[in-house]
């Protein structure tokens, strides 16, 4: 057995791993799917009628018409595919990745043009890092 | 015969590429980043690559998670440019050099490196902004590319060392090919960025540094950096710098630093910039 909970000890972080992508399958393949411009139109349009297409969790159908990126990635979503939602909502990957932070756009964009988050206390569970 | 006479690397952030598109290169914000790619525009005109060897990542656009090749190798005669979402980039069509790309992928799988075979394929901001970067915005690229693409979407990507022995591969390839072209090989994405979760926006300045001083300094540290650190240190989207070891593997034993550029932030990430001389190369050429 690959033992991956080293994984698991770094906060605030899921890292994709062939179990995870198994989970998600059905909700990144969605994602993928609106790369297509007929695709963005339909989805826009309905997006129950569009998700109810695929074979997604009820739980992954949720979090997507919520943009709760972070239930996403829970749920097996992985970041790249889910860039294919908020592009199509014309939202900066700036904006979607404050979202999944306690901070609100403006904080996230200022902690950023001061040099980003620090590393310092976010490397460890465990060892406090 | 066939040279690598130079490495690039550079990150690929997707905002870089719709700041050259939507033209805000000289606003504020925009206006450092660009001047730190000013040299290696001028640089790269001199030079006059024939081909770049362009190592990337497909980020869900080519491949989505029915196929997850580790390493793949474009042999196209041409790359389209892929709608990611919002369109596709209006950049020109990207040129592939087949021939080459042939002769890579047949020497690479003999030479122990089982590379995934890509005869049509869409390419994204990985590829592209890179181009730009150092092209600008011509109507037709000034260059033939072969793309290399590798996973660091799903865990496991290939190790550092692994990356870098497919570079010392390449570069056997290359010299091995009988037509006389003048070929770069760049390594992009990184450096220190996560775009997810509550830990999205870190950013690790001096281990970005210490990385691109290794690069020429010290190559077998960064060799042996595993997974676990780049996502403790760099962030769960660093680990791309792995990539950028296959470009350093390609220029040999020693190499000179011609250019740094380094950049906080665009967008969510680090942006590092170098452009290397493989030291044999410049005694050859």
């Amino acid at each position: 057995m690959v033992e991956n909970s080293e994984f698991d000890d770094i906060p605030g972080t899921t890292v994709f791993t062939a179990v995870r992508s198994h989970e998600g399958f059905h909700l990144n393949q969605f994602c993928m799917s609106l790369m297509k411009p007929e695709n963005r139109l339909r989805f826009k349009d309905n997006e129950r009628v569009y998700l109810d297409e695929w074979a997604m969790t009820e739980e992954q159908k949720q979090a997507v018409m919520r943009r709760d990126y972070n239930a996403m990635i829970a749920l097996g979503g992985n970041i790249y595919f889910l860039a294919k939602i908020f592009s199509s909502d014309g939202i900066s990957f700036q904006v979607a990745a404050a979202s999944m932070t306690d901070m609100s756009n403006e904080e996230y964009a200022a902690m950023m043009l001061h040099g980003g988050r620090s590393p310092e206390g976010v490397r460890s569970i465990k060892d406090h890092r | 015969m066939a040279r690598i006479t130079a490495g690039v690397t550079t990150s690929h952030v997707p905002a870089i590429g719709a700041a050259i598109d939507l033209e805000k290169t000289d606003t504020d914000y925009w206006a450092p980043l660009f001047a730190g790619y000013k040299w290696s525009k001028e640089w790269i005109e001199e030079e006059d690559p024939d081909v770049i060897v362009l190592v990337y990542n497909d980020h869900a656009s080519a491949f989505s998670l029915e196929v997850i090749p580790t390493f793949a190798i474009g042999c196209a005669d041409e790359f389209p440019i892929a709608d990611e979402g919002f369109g596709p980039r209006p950049v020109p069509v990207v040129q592939g050099h087949p021939e080459l790309a042939c002769h890579l992928a047949q020497s690479l799988i003999l030479d122990e490196f089982d590379m995934t075979v890509i005869n049509q394929m869409g390419v994204d901001h990985g590829l592209t902004v890179p181009l730009s970067l150092l092209f600008g915005q011509p109507t037709a690229w000034p260059v033939r590319v072969v793309p290399i693409m590798v996973n660091v979407i799903q865990y496991p990507p290939p190790t550092g060392e692994r990356c870098f022995k497919l570079g010392q591969a390449i570069r056997r390839a290359v010299e091995s090919f009988d037509q006389n072209l003048n070929v770069q090989v760049w390594g992009t994405g990184g450096m220190s960025h996560q775009l997810q979760g509550a830990r999205a926006g870190l950013i690790n300045q001096p281990f970005d540094n210490a990385f691109l001083d290794n690069m020429s300094a010290d190559v077998n540290a960064l060799r042996k950096i595993p997974h676990i650190e780049y996502l403790r240190e760099a962030g769960s989207e660093g680990i791309e710098l792995v990539m950028w070891l296959i470009m350093r593997g390609a220029l040999g034993e020693d190499v000179e630093e011609l250019f740094r550029f380094y950049h906080v932030p665009a967008s969510n990430t680090a942006v590092g910039h170098l452009v290397l001389r493989p030291l044999d190369a410049r005694h050859a050429s």
